[in-house]
């Protein structure tokens, strides 16, 4: 097969990178030039973006032999993962990057472009495997790709990549999916002379320099100031931009007083129509209703799934606990775009869950679907 | 670092030589269409890198080690001036072309305005090659140099009108002008010599970028009336890594490398024997078979731009006319409607064939090129470009190999440009 290797610079996508090239495929990197301006995007060797980042995955592409081209993605960056970043902080929801970078650049520019120009497969260095499986069909067996997890816990991405969906993974090869560790894959790398095999780890947002979201959301947005209410709402500080604080939020909220109870106060949310941000005690961020929107399905989930709810395990952050939940499929609701999802937690309640963050539903290590959470709540106590 | 097993990969043959008077050698199982870029070092230019590299001395060492070693650059000095028209003290050598324009940029520059403060006027063409913008737009930020592009047309000639006109009004506050002989994208033939004649009733040294130029058109500095000319090796069948800066005596030049004084302390650092020989008989071998080579170029060439047009109707050809004459004969450039250039690059990469978008790149991103929107060609188009060069060791064969892969290669380039949706050229 002909395969474009995603190569980031990192550890991991190089030795993806290698092990495609193993597998006898014809394979060409490609890194993503995902900045226009790449002095803003954070220096040292610790990310994706950076002209460092573009050196080590050259060199990568050098020691394996594989030709090696930078694609400029910046501008398709900026107006879908960035621009979402900037209005979901408006609109007072939270919104994850990683995920929307997979839905709109890795696994869509990037993966169309690549399937335009004749390549069979896009090969990252994400941990997640992708297992094809022949289930019969009312026209003979078909083939169905499901996305599970990584064995390798602590890394597993599958919770980032639900969002490509099946069509588009079946084009695309996780090399690394099988790997328990990343100290495996660093073994890999150093086997093969691969001089990016101790590099550190990449966690930051990659185009908030330094890890201060703040600090770029006020950037880009400007000042805003407004008040900061407690549940009863009583004025209790100010902020210079309701767009900067999450649900969930405990520190940085610069309060003056402490709270009557002595307790400490998070935000439990964010009104953007009137700039207003609301504290309160960390009872109110337990939640066990989820209602989701986008949502997108699995290969066969749905049809063997029986009308109605059914039990699965749902995951609300990158490396959360999957909890128990009763899940349904709401078809398109008002209000709401795409497909709508609504859970029930059947477990402990989940704290801190945010519109906008995504929502994956598992069974076991199968991915069965992902939405974006559009709202979370308690029953008992219906606001 | 211990390697303990051979990296993966292709390991490619050695290169070996061929050709008993100096003809290059090429790599096998490809079409290397990219001669603007470098080309195969000759295999008597080799032969005499070799000799000089096995020999120990420095060439300001007054022992006969040294000695040697000068007399090996001191022929090579000459046989370049021969070559090129000029008199041996007028050969500065250089590690190549970027070193030699930014010798003639800021030398001539701070040469000039330390005669006359007023002068701080630097007229460049708006096609030259970022190392003679890079340095003219240092000056300005850092010497106080006013920067004038002077246009060219759609062809990417130079405007004489507008750099007449810019003289008469400022000719008291230009410190020098510089025009490249022939541009590296489309080839294009400045009128330098026309420049020259602008320039000297005002006493305002002209520098020329000549470095695609030589080997593949007629170029004599003392006959072109330039002031200073700027030359490289390895785009002629030499090594990379020397050039030389051909300046006149009486030219006010500032030095740019200090130390040691060499090159009439213009330029200081150990010359470099080796390179240096390997240049003199590379520029030699170039300039003695001009007239059949360039003859065979044109011809090749022109079978390319007509064969292209035949298997990618909707290639644009830029630059001048090849029949004009105002064109370098292994020069050809296109740009292709809703492809983008490195889609194009790759797919060409893959069926064999070796070309180049033509313009630069900023950390592997391939940049519209400033050449193509000077000449008034819309960015989405100039996305799109592709320049093939020939040069000693092309071929029909390689003509062939290019015009059978580029029906494929472009409609999957387009297909690519409406999918990125960043080559608005008009997909069609």
């Amino acid at each position: 097969m002909r395969v474009l290797a995603a190569m980031s610079g990192g550890v991991d996508s190089a030795v993806a990178a290698a092990l495609a090239v193993e597998a006898g495929h014809d394979v060409v990197g490609v890194h993503m030039a995902l900045s226009r301006n790449r002095d803003q995007f954070r220096t040292g060797s610790r990310g994706c973006c950076s002209i460092e980042d573009a050196g080590d995955a050259r060199r990568a592409a050098d020691v394996l032999g594989i030709p090696y081209y930078v694609w400029d993605l910046s501008e398709r960056f900026e107006d879908t993962v960035v621009a979402d970043f900037l209005s979901e902080y408006e609109a007072g929801r939270t919104p994850n990057p990683c995920v929307r970078c997979n839905e709109h650049i890795k696994f869509e520019a990037l993966l169309d472009k690549a399937t335009a120009l004749g390549f069979d497969a896009v090969a990252t260095g994400h941990y997640a495997q992708i297992v094809t499986r022949e289930v019969p069909g009312a026209h003979g067996p078909r083939t169905v790709r499901e996305l599970h997890r990584s064995p390798n816990d602590a890394k597993d991405q599958s919770y980032v990549l639900a969002v490509a969906g099946p069509e588009r993974l079946a084009r695309a090869m996780f090399p690394l999916g099988g790997f328990a560790s990343k100290d495996e894959v660093r073994a890999e790398a150093a086997r093969r002379g691969l001089s990016v095999s101790a590099k550190p780890d990449s966690y930051d947002i990659c185009f908030v320099a330094d890890g201060d979201t703040r600090g770029f959301l006020q950037s880009r947005l400007g000042s805003r100031p407004g008040e900061v209410v407690d549940v009863d709402g009583e004025v209790v500080g100010e902020h210079d931009g309701a767009y900067a604080f999450t649900v969930g939020q405990r520190k940085g909220l610069g309060l003056g007083r402490p709270a009557a109870d002595g307790k400490a106060r998070y935000v439990v949310d964010v009104q953007p129509a009137t700039n207003t941000v609301v504290v309160g005690p960390a009872e109110l961020l337990s939640v066990d209703r989820i209602a989701g929107e986008k949502a997108l399905w699995f290969d066969g989930v749905l049809e063997h799934e029986p009308d109605g709810w059914f039990d699965a395990e749902v995951q609300v952050r990158a490396h959360g606990a999957p909890v128990p939940a009763r899940v349904r499929a709401a078809g398109d609701l008002p209000d709401m775009p795409g497909p709508a999802l609504e859970i029930e937690l059947t477990g402990a309640p989940l704290r801190g869950v945010a519109a906008g963050q995504s929502v994956v539903v598992y069974r076991g290590s199968r991915v069965l679907g992902q939405a974006t959470v559009s709202r979370a709540w308690r029953a008992a106590a219906a606001r | 670092m211990i390697v303990t097993t051979p990296p993966p990969g292709p390991v490619r043959t050695p290169l070996t030589a061929s050709g008993a008077h100096g003809e290059p050698t090429r790599e096998p199982d490809a079409a290397y269409l990219d001669h603007a870029a470098t080309t195969p070092m000759s295999a008597a230019a080799l032969a005499a890198y070799v000799a000089e590299a096995q020999r120990t001395g420095n060439a300001s060492s007054l022992h006969s080690a040294g000695r040697t070693s000068r007399r090996a650059v001191e022929e090579a000095r000459e046989t370049l001036a021969k070559a090129l028209g000029a008199r041996p003290s007028e050969v500065i050598f250089t590690s190549g072309g970027t070193e030699s324009d930014n010798l003639a940029i800021k030398g001539i520059f701070w040469g000039r305005r330390a005669q006359d403060t007023r002068r701080t006027r630097v007229l460049v063409s708006a096609v030259e090659h970022h190392a003679v913008l890079d340095p003219a737009f240092w000056l300005a930020g850092h010497a106080g140099a006013e920067i004038v592009l002077l246009p060219v047309d759609a062809e990417g000639r130079l405007d004489l009108d507008a750099l007449r006109a810019e003289l008469a009004a400022h000719a008291a506050e230009t410190a020098l002008i510089s025009v490249m002989w022939a541009n590296n994208e489309v080839g294009t033939l400045q009128p330098v010599r026309d420049v020259v004649r602008a320039a000297r009733p005002y006493g305002i040294p002209v520098h020329t970028d000549a470095v695609q130029a030589v080997g593949q058109t007629e170029v004599d500095f003392a006959e072109s009336g330039v002031d200073a000319m700027t030359v490289s090796a390895h785009k002629l069948g030499g090594p990379v890594g020397v050039g030389a800066l051909l300046a006149r005596r009486d030219l006010a030049l500032d030095a740019v490398l200090h130390g040691g004084g060499q090159e009439r302390g213009v330029r200081s650092g150990t010359l470099d024997a080796a390179s240096i020989a390997a240049f003199g008989v590379a520029a030699r071998h170039a300039v003695e078979c001009l007239p059949q080579r360039a003859a065979r170029l044109r011809a090749l060439r022109d079978a390319l731009v007509a064969r292209v047009s035949v298997a990618a109707p909707s290639a644009v050809l830029r630059g001048p006319e090849p029949a004009s004459g105002d064109r370098l004969p292994g020069n050809a450039h296109f740009t292709f409607p809703g492809a983008e250039g490195d889609s194009l690059l790759y797919l060409l990469d893959s069926a064999g064939v070796q070309a180049s978008t033509g313009s630069a790149c900023q950390a592997g991103v391939p940049q519209p090129s400033h050449v193509l929107l000077a000449m008034g060609v819309p960015e989405a188009e100039a996305r799109g470009a592709l320049r093939f060069t020939l040069g000693a060791t092309s071929t029909e064969a390689d003509v062939d190999r290019l015009v059978t892969a580029l029906p494929q290669v472009v409609a999957r380039a387009q297909a690519a440009g409406l999918v990125s949706g960043r080559a608005l050229g008009g997909a069609s």
